[in-house]
């Protein structure tokens, strides 16, 4: 497995000493080695990260670039070993058994493609490489999150893949709610989930134990169910013109995933591998090896086979071929059986999340930034405090689906605020509170003492010197005396809830003897 | 476990080998799907309807939001009413978008069964920009809930056909100006009664109301339901009353 550090960084040209990250759905993705030291770190939220470090480079997501300029990193690869497998811009993999012999042993093979890829990137960045039996291993390996940090080669013995992975956290294993399930009950390391009966594991976990087990026990990461495709899948067409630019290829290369991926479900198989192979004109061919975890959905095969042809036609005058993509294929290298898509347990929302973000993102273009909200829960004592709405692009929307909804009849917020007004919430809320007059029977203005008692009953509700309606039922006062330690933000106020002779509902407050209508309960 | 009389046949049902014939499986495939179609689960990302909570289903027609229909509602307690609507698809996983809505209490909405998390809200759209937010939205978000303002009857129908076209519902609330030709379904309050509040004590309990429907093509026989909104534990239920389906004149 050969890794480049901080491919997003690199691709994007910027220098490692410099702070940078790399941002996609408003979070962190990669980061540069400077931006680290100052604690800016993947997961974070832009202005969280922009908080921690002002002068920080912000780059935009770019896989298309990424790709394009990890060509030349697998063409020098190429030079040692013909079948070389991407699972995405900045990582590629190669099994090592011929090439090992060749070169004379896996360390010596490593080194030899360090030295290459080195001497193509010609110090941009940094490359390491780690060698296992098991492809989970090797990345692992050639992450380097352990010690030897100023070795770029780290071999696994053959065989020792579980003593190896052993000491790594379950963190390692890429799955946030198992890694949070295990830590809780006391499976630290992979080398604790390995020593478990995998029975035990299934049973507890399902298909995600078995998985975890594998992964940490060091064997193959494939799933057991691998097959090699029927010969006669592959999804093949010819364009006729020859596209020159990605995106006409990439326009056909979405219809023919979709065919591929129509091919593969009618025989119940999901693809885990693919070869995508570009033919020229003049015979010049193009062909890759492109894994994903799972399964490759069909924006994922279009995607690569974006990159892909990016990288080649976009490349230098070294790579670029002679003329336009004349056929494109997409052969199937490993398939597995499909299980079907799956629908989270909790209402895996995650599709309509996405057009959502997609529509919200579009709006945000037409009305600007700070147009579109999204509500959160707060706390509060007012019906307006309850739930407080945000600016849509500082949250993550894909996020939220998951989360556990308060049943209906309880309120948002599950905190305790003594002085809260009991449920129902009002349904309209003002903006900004309305001045009204509240006069009691004689026609005198109603005020609310000292010690919180009425003066007198209200009577009558008015509204711009209007003539006002009748109160018909009334009751209060429900007095808040909030920040009394600010000057500035102290205020005290009596809560009223008024039904008028028309049967709607009100929310006032008075305050320093002015009334105001602060909501309504339409 | 059932003790089956001596005459009971062995089991018939063999656990499935390589050599099954090619019309056990296919039976055993119908079995299957058979099988799946029960246990499916309730939501279906294209349903044509979307569900309602179950006080509001005898007033819409066939018991749920028509993919694509326009809503309206109008009266004292539109927007509790409006906010009610949502909560049956909103729990059921859909997106909804409030547009132009500013004074919309959330906290009602989440209390009605509303799932905040699945909620976008744009406030005050700038009349220039609306007609073309509401289409964003119509093209991703399963229920848009507005106020209609000042424009071409053109406006609102196109509005409308993207909505039937993308599967979306638009629920309007009574604002100052009309939609186009009326809604699809008009929801109207037609009476309403506030419980817990006495003269001077108690407070805001339970509020029960008559909800009158009618509208167009299938809606067109008008509907009546009584129900609280909400009741003393804040969940909408329907009220004893039973529905009474009223003639249409003539």
């Amino acid at each position: 497995m050969v890794h480049c550090l901080d491919w997003p960084v690199v691709a994007a040209g910027v220098p490692l000493d410099e702070p940078a990250a790399v941002l996609h759905a408003n979070r962190v993705v990669a980061t540069s080695p400077a931006a680290r030291a100052v604690a800016v770190h993947r997961g974070l939220r832009r202005r969280e990260a922009q908080a921690r470090c002002p002068s920080l480079i912000v780059l935009d997501h770019d896989p298309v670039g990424e790709a394009r300029a990890f060509e030349p990193v697998l063409l020098g690869v190429e030079a040692v070993t013909p079948r070389i497998e991407v699972t995405r811009p900045g990582r590629c993999a190669f099994p090592t058994r011929g090439p090992s012999r060749y070169f004379g042993g896996d360390t010596a093979l490593a080194h030899r493609v360090v030295d290459l890829v080195a001497q193509v990137l010609d110090g941009r960045g940094e490359v390491r490489v780690g060698v296992a039996d098991s492809p989970f291993a090797a990345a692992l390996a050639a992450r380097g999150d352990r010690h030897d940090r100023d070795d770029r080669v780290t071999v696994v013995p053959s065989g020792g893949d579980a003593d190896y992975l052993a000491p790594f956290p379950v963190a390692a294993l890429d799955r946030p709610d198992l890694t949070d399930v295990l830590v809780r009950l006391g499976l630290r390391t992979l080398g604790a989930v390995a020593s478990l009966p995998v029975g035990d594991l299934m049973a507890r976990f399902g298909w995600e134990g078995e998985r975890a087990h594998r992964l940490a026990a060091g064997c193959d990461d494939r799933p057991p169910a691998t097959r090699r495709p029927p010969p006669d899948l592959e999804a093949r067409i010819e364009l006729d013109p020859p596209a020159d630019r990605v995106d006409q290829a990439a326009f056909v290369a979405k219809r023919l995933a979709d065919q591929l991926h129509d091919e593969l479900e009618r025989r119940g198989l999901a693809c885990t591998r693919v070869a995508v192979v570009a033919e020229t004109e003049h015979g010049e061919r193009r062909e890759r090896l492109w894994r994903h975890e799972g399964a490759l959905s069909v924006a994922a095969i279009a995607d690569r086979v974006r990159w892909q042809l990016a990288g080649w036609l976009q490349g230098g005058t070294a790579v670029r071929p002679t003329s336009g993509v004349a056929v494109l294929a997409l052969v199937p290298d490993e398939v597995v059986p499909a299980t079907g898509r799956q629908l989270g347990f909790w209402g895996g929302q995650t599709e309509a999340a996405e057009r959502a973000i997609r529509a919200l993102a579009r709006v945000q273009g037409i009305l600007g930034s700070g147009s579109v909200t999204v509500p959160e829960q707060a706390g509060g004592r007012h019906p307006g405090e309850l739930v407080d709405l945000v600016p849509a692009e500082t949250v993550d929307l894909a996020l939220r689906g998951s989360r556990t909804p308060p049943g209906p009849g309880e309120a948002p917020t599950a905190a305790p605020w003594p002085g809260r007004l009991p449920p129902p919430s009002p349904a309209v809320v003002l903006v900004d509170p309305v001045p009204v007059t509240v006069v009691d029977r004689l026609g005198e203005p109603v005020g609310v003492s000292g010690r919180g008692l009425v003066t007198a009953a209200p009577a009558r509700l008015s509204r711009d010197g209007g003539s006002g309606v009748t109160i018909d039922s009334w009751a209060g006062p429900w007095p808040v005396d909030e920040h009394w330690w600010d000057a500035d933000a102290h205020h005290r106020q009596a809560r009223f809830q008024v039904v008028t002779d028309d049967g709607r509902a009100h929310l006032l407050v008075v305050e320093s003897g002015r009334w105001w209508l602060e909501a309504t309960y339409d | 476990m059932v003790l089956g009389s001596t005459a009971e046949a062995a089991p018939s049902e063999e656990w499935p080998t390589e050599a099954s014939s090619a019309a056990e499986r296919s039976a055993r495939r119908a079995t299957l799907a058979r099988v799946a179609e029960q246990a499916r689960p309730v939501v279906l990302a294209r349903e044509q309807r979307l569900p309602v909570l179950d006080p509001l289903a005898p007033l819409l027609p066939e018991g749920g939001l028509r993919r694509g229909a326009v809503v309206g509602v109008e009266g004292n307690g539109a927007t509790s009413l409006l906010l009610s609507l949502l909560a049956g698809p909103s729990a059921a996983g859909s997106w909804v978008a409030l547009v132009g809505l500013p004074q919309v209490g959330l906290a009602a909405a989440a209390e009605l069964g509303v799932v905040l998390d699945q909620v976008a809200v744009v406030a005050d759209p700038p009349a220039a920009g609306w007609s073309a937010t509401v289409a964003a939205l119509i093209d991703a978000f399963d229920v848009v809930a507005l106020t209609p303002v000042a424009g071409r009857p053109q406006q609102a129908r196109r509005l409308a056909a993207r909505a039937r076209e993308r599967g979306a519902v638009l629920a309007l609330v009574r604002g100052r100006h009309r939609w186009g030709e009326g809604p699809d379904v008009r929801l109207t309050v037609v009476d309403h009664h506030w419980q817990g509040l006495e003269r001077g004590h108690g407070h805001l309990r339970a509020r029960r109301l008559t909800v009158a429907a009618t509208g167009r093509r299938d809606a067109a026989r008008p509907r009546r339901a009584s129900l609280w909104l909400t009741d003393v534990d804040g969940r909408v239920t329907a009220a004893p009353e039973p529905v009474t389906a009223l003639r249409s004149a003539g």
